[in-house]
C-alpha cells in the first residue's frame, strides 16, 4: 500500500472526493482554502486563449505544458469539410490557440485530426484524465471527467492562467453529497433521464458548495460513456464536481488509451487507483439516495434545468408553484418557451432536434439514437443534425455506417465540435423556433436568441425528429 | 485589479433566481467583442425584447437604476457556464458589486480575479435593501467594517479573510502563488515518486 492510502486509514474513513483532493493539497490555509496541485490543464478556443493572452500580457511562462492539451471546439463550424477558419468569427481564436499553444509546447489538437473534439469528450478519450487525478479546464462542464474518478472542475479564465503558470490552484474545499441510485433503468431511459430526474427531485442549486458522487447499483452497471453523461450536468445541479469511483470497467476504459499508463506503470496506477473508492464507513455531508426502477424517459418544460418531467407527464401550473417567486420564474418560463400549464409535452411539434455536446455526443450516445432512427425517416419541417463529440467518435461511428443511417433517414452528419449547445460558432438555433436537444442547458437563448430548449436525452430527441414532434421513446421501440 | 474598499452607488433590484452566466453575457458578444467593450451587452437577454428594443419593463431600464453600480438579485446567481465574461461584462456596465443569496460556485470565484465583489445575504435582508433602493436610498457597502447599509438600515456580511484582504489591496493570486515555488516544487518532486504514472505517460506521448 502507498503512503496516501495509508495516511487515509490512519486517519480514518474517508470519500472518494476527499482522497483525491487531500492528495492534491500542498498547503491549507486558516480559512480552509488549499493550493491544489492540478494534474491536468485542459484549454479550450474561448477560455483558453483568454488565459493564454493574461499569461503572454504579463510575460509568463507555462510551468509545464507537457500536462497541458488544447483543442478549439467552441467556436469552430460543424459543417462538413470546415477547417478552423471556416467560421469567421471564430478563426482568430482558433488561429491564436493554435499559435499560442505550440508556442508554448502544450499539446494542440486541431481539426480533422485525432484527438481534436469537444474538449470534455477528448480528455477522457485520450487517456489524459485518470482516476485520482485533478483536473481543471476554463469550462464549467469539466465536472464530465469525474466520471473517471478524477477530481475534475470548471474554472475562469483567470483561474486558468493561474494553473498554467503556477500549476496549482486556491480553492476552498467543498463538503460532500452522495447520490446513491439503485435499480435497473427501464427501457429507453438512459443516464441522460436519470440526472435530468435528479435535478428535478433536488433541484438546480442543491449542489452548490458540494462535490458529488454518484454511487449505487445503477451507477456501478452504467459504461464509462454513460457515467460521463451522468457527471456532466452535476454542474447543473449546482456542482462544480461530480464523481463516480473507479473500478475495473474505469480500468478496462482506460488501458492503451494515448495518454493512459503502460506496462508497468499502468499495473502500479491500478494498484493506487483502487484505494480511491470511498470507505465503507465514510462520512458525508449530505446523502440521497433514489430507487431508478420506476424512472421514465424525462424532458425539460422550461428554462432551467431543474423545469423537467417525466415524458408522460403534465406541465406544471405555475399557480401551484411552491412560493410565490417561483410562481413568477415557472410563468416567464412558459411564456418564453410558449407552452400552458397542464398541457401534455407530448405531441408538441419540433422545429429542431439537436444531437450532440459534451453531455451525448459520444459513439453509444449516437448508437442509441441511431437505434431508433434505423429505417426511418425525419418529419417533415423538421431540422435535424448529428455532431459527434471528437473525430474519433466521427471516424468510429462512420465506420460502423451510423452515418449511412442518420443521413438516410434525413439528418445532416456534420464535424466534431460544441455547435448547437452552446451556439458560440454562428450555429443557432432560430428565434422562436424549439429544439429538442441532447445538450446541457435550456437557458433563455443559450441555442440562439429566442431559441427553445427542450432538454432530453439522445434516444428521445431522436423519436421527436422522426415524430416531428416531443414523443415518449418508448412508443417508438423497435420490435 | 483595482482595491476595492467601499462601494457606495445606486442598487437595482432584479430579485430573480438562477440568472445564469448566459444570461448575464450572451457566448457570441464574447468572441467579438474585447471585455472593456461587453458593457452594452451585459444581461441583454433581460433588458431587451426580441426586435432588439428597450425593455421598459426591466428594471435596468428604469431612469432611476440605469446608473446602478450594485446589482440586487435573487437565489443562485451566476450558475451556469465558467465564463468570465460575465464578470468582465458586468464590470464594463459599471457593476462593482453583486448582492445575492446564493452565487454559482465559478462566477463567485471569477469575481474575485476582477474585483467584482460579490455579497451573499439573506433573502429578508436583500428585500428589505430592494425596498429601500425603490425607495431611492443610496446604499453603501464597506468591505473593512463588512457592512452595508442604506439610509436606514445597516447589516452586516460575512467573506473569507483572505479574500477580503486580496480585494483591499488589489492582490492577484498568481504572484502571491508563485512565492510558494518552494513548497510546489518539492511537493511535485515527491508526487513524481509516489504517481509517477501521472507525469511520465505523458512525455512518452509527446516523444
Amino acid at each position: 500500500m502507498n503512503k496516501q492510502a495509508s495516511q487515509h486509514l490512519a486517519n480514518g474513513p474517508a470519500t472518494l472526493f476527499e482522497k483525491v483532493w487531500s492528495a492534491h493539497a500542498i498547503t491549507t490555509t486558516d480559512d480552509a482554502r488549499s493550493l491544489l496541485h492540478v494534474d491536468r490543464a485542459l484549454l479550450h478556443d474561448l477560455s483558453g486563449n483568454n488565459a493564454l493572452n493574461a499569461l503572454a500580457e504579463r510575460g509568463l511562462p507555462i510551468r509545464h505544458p507537457e500536462l497541458a492539451f488544447s483543442t478549439p471546439d467552441h467556436a469552430v463550424s460543424t459543417a462538413p469539410g470546415r477547417t478552423g477558419e471556416t467560421y469567421a468569427g471564430g478563426a482568430r481564436l482558433w488561429a491564436n490557440l493554435k499559435v499560442r499553444s505550440n508556442a508554448h509546447g502544450v499539446r494542440f489538437f486541431d481539426t480533422g485530426t485525432i484527438g481534436h473534439g469537444i474538449v470534455h469528450v477528448m480528455g477522457p478519450e485520450l487517456g489524459i484524465v485518470q482516476p485520482g487525478s485533478s483536473v481543471v479546464c476554463g469550462d464549467s462542464h469539466t465536472c464530465t471527467n469525474g466520471a473517471l474518478g478524477a477530481l475534475a472542475f470548471g474554472i475562469g479564465a483567470s483561474e486558468l492562467a493561474h494553473v498554467l503558470a503556477t500549476q496549482t490552484l486556491w480553492q476552498k474545499k467543498p463538503k460532500t453529497l452522495r447520490v446513491t441510485f439503485d435499480g435497473a433503468l427501464q427501457s429507453g431511459v438512459s443516464a441522460k433521464d436519470l440526472v435530468l430526474f435528479l435535478i428535478g427531485e433536488l433541484g438546480a442549486r442543491a449542489g452548490t458548495g458540494y462535490a458529488v458522487e454518484y454511487a449505487g447499483s445503477t451507477v456501478r452497471g452504467l459504461d464509462i460513456e454513460a457515467r460521463l453523461t451522468l457527471c456532466n450536468l452535476s454542474i447543473e445541479l449546482g456542482a462544480k464536481v461530480g464523481m463516480v469511483a473507479p473500478d475495473d470497467a474505469t480500468y478496462a476504459y482506460l488501458e492503451g488509451r494515448e495518454f493512459a499508463p503502460r506496462g508497468v506503470l499502468f499495473d502500479q496506477a491500478v494498484k493506487y487507483w483502487r484505494t480511491l473508492p470511498s470507505d465503507a464507513q465514510a462520512h458525508f455531508d449530505r446523502e440521497e439516495r433514489f430507487d431508478t426502477t420506476s424512472i421514465k424517459p424525462m424532458m425539460t418544460w422550461g428554462t432551467s434545468p431543474e423545469h423537467v418531467i417525466a415524458i408522460d407527464a403534465t406541465i406544471p401550473d405555475p399557480a401551484s408553484a411552491p412560493d410565490s417567486r417561483r410562481r413568477t420564474e415557472w410563468r416567464t418560463a412558459l411564456d418564453y418557451m410558449g407552452l400552458e400549464p397542464g398541457q401534455q409535452l407530448e405531441g408538441t411539434p419540433v422545429d429542431w432536434v439537436f444531437i450532440g455536446s459534451c453531455t451525448n455526443s459520444r459513439l453509444s450516445d449516437l448508437r442509441g439514437a441511431a437505434s431508433v432512427v434505423r429505417g426511418r425517416r425525419v418529419a417533415d419541417g423538421v431540422r435535424a443534425w448529428v455532431v459527434p463529440g471528437s473525430e474519433q467518435v466521427k471516424r468510429d461511428a462512420q465506420a460502423l455506417g451510423l452515418d449511412q443511417v442518420f443521413k438516410e433517414a434525413g439528418f445532416e452528419w456534420r464535424e466534431p465540435g460544441c455547435s448547437m449547445c452552446v451556439a458560440a460558432n454562428g450555429e443557432v438555433v432560430p428565434p422562436g423556433a424549439r429544439s429538442v436537444s441532447t445538450t446541457n442547458r435550456n437557458f433563455v437563448g443559450r441555442q440562439g436568441p429566442g431559441a427553445r430548449t427542450h432538454l432530453a436525452s439522445p434516444q428521445s430527441a431522436a423519436a421527436a425528429a422522426i415524430t416531428g414532434s416531443i414523443v415518449d421513446v418508448r412508443r417508438l421501440a423497435h420490435g | 485589479m483595482d482595491k476595492v474598499t467601499s462601494i457606495v452607488g445606486i442598487a437595482a433590484p432584479l430579485l430573480r433566481s438562477n440568472i445564469d452566466t448566459d444570461t448575464v453575457i450572451r457566448i457570441e458578444r464574447l468572441t467579438e467583442h474585447a471585455r472593456h467593450e461587453l458593457g452594452p451587452y451585459a444581461l441583454e437577454a433581460l433588458r431587451f425584447r426580441q426586435d432588439g428594443s428597450e425593455d421598459p419593463a426591466c428594471v435596468l431600464n428604469q431612469r432611476a437604476f440605469r446608473d446602478a453600480s450594485i446589482l440586487l438579485a435573487g437565489d443562485n446567481f451566476g450558475c451556469g457556464s465558467s465564463r468570465e465574461g460575465a464578470v468582465w461584462a458586468l464590470l464594463a456596465a459599471g457593476i462593482r458589486c453583486v448582492v445575492a443569496e446564493s452565487f454559482g460556485e465559478i462566477f463567485y470565484n471569477n469575481c474575485f480575479q476582477n474585483g467584482l465583489f460579490p455579497i451573499r445575504l439573506s433573502a429578508e435582508d436583500i428585500r428589505t435593501f430592494a425596498d429601500h433602493a425603490q425607495a431611492g436610498h443610496i446604499l453603501e457597502i464597506d468591505l473593512r467594517m463588512q457592512t452595508i447599509r442604506s439610509e436606514t438600515e445597516v447589516r452586516p456580511f460575512a467573506i473569507d479573510t483572505n479574500r477580503r484582504e486580496a480585494l483591499l489591496e488589489g492582490l492577484d493570486d498568481i504572484s502571491r502563488t508563485l512565492k510558494s515555488e518552494d513548497l510546489i516544487s518539492q511537493w511535485q518532486a515527491e508526487d513524481r515518486l509516489r504517481r509517477p504514472w501521472v507525469w511520465e505517460p505523458v512525455r512518452l506521448g509527446l516523444a
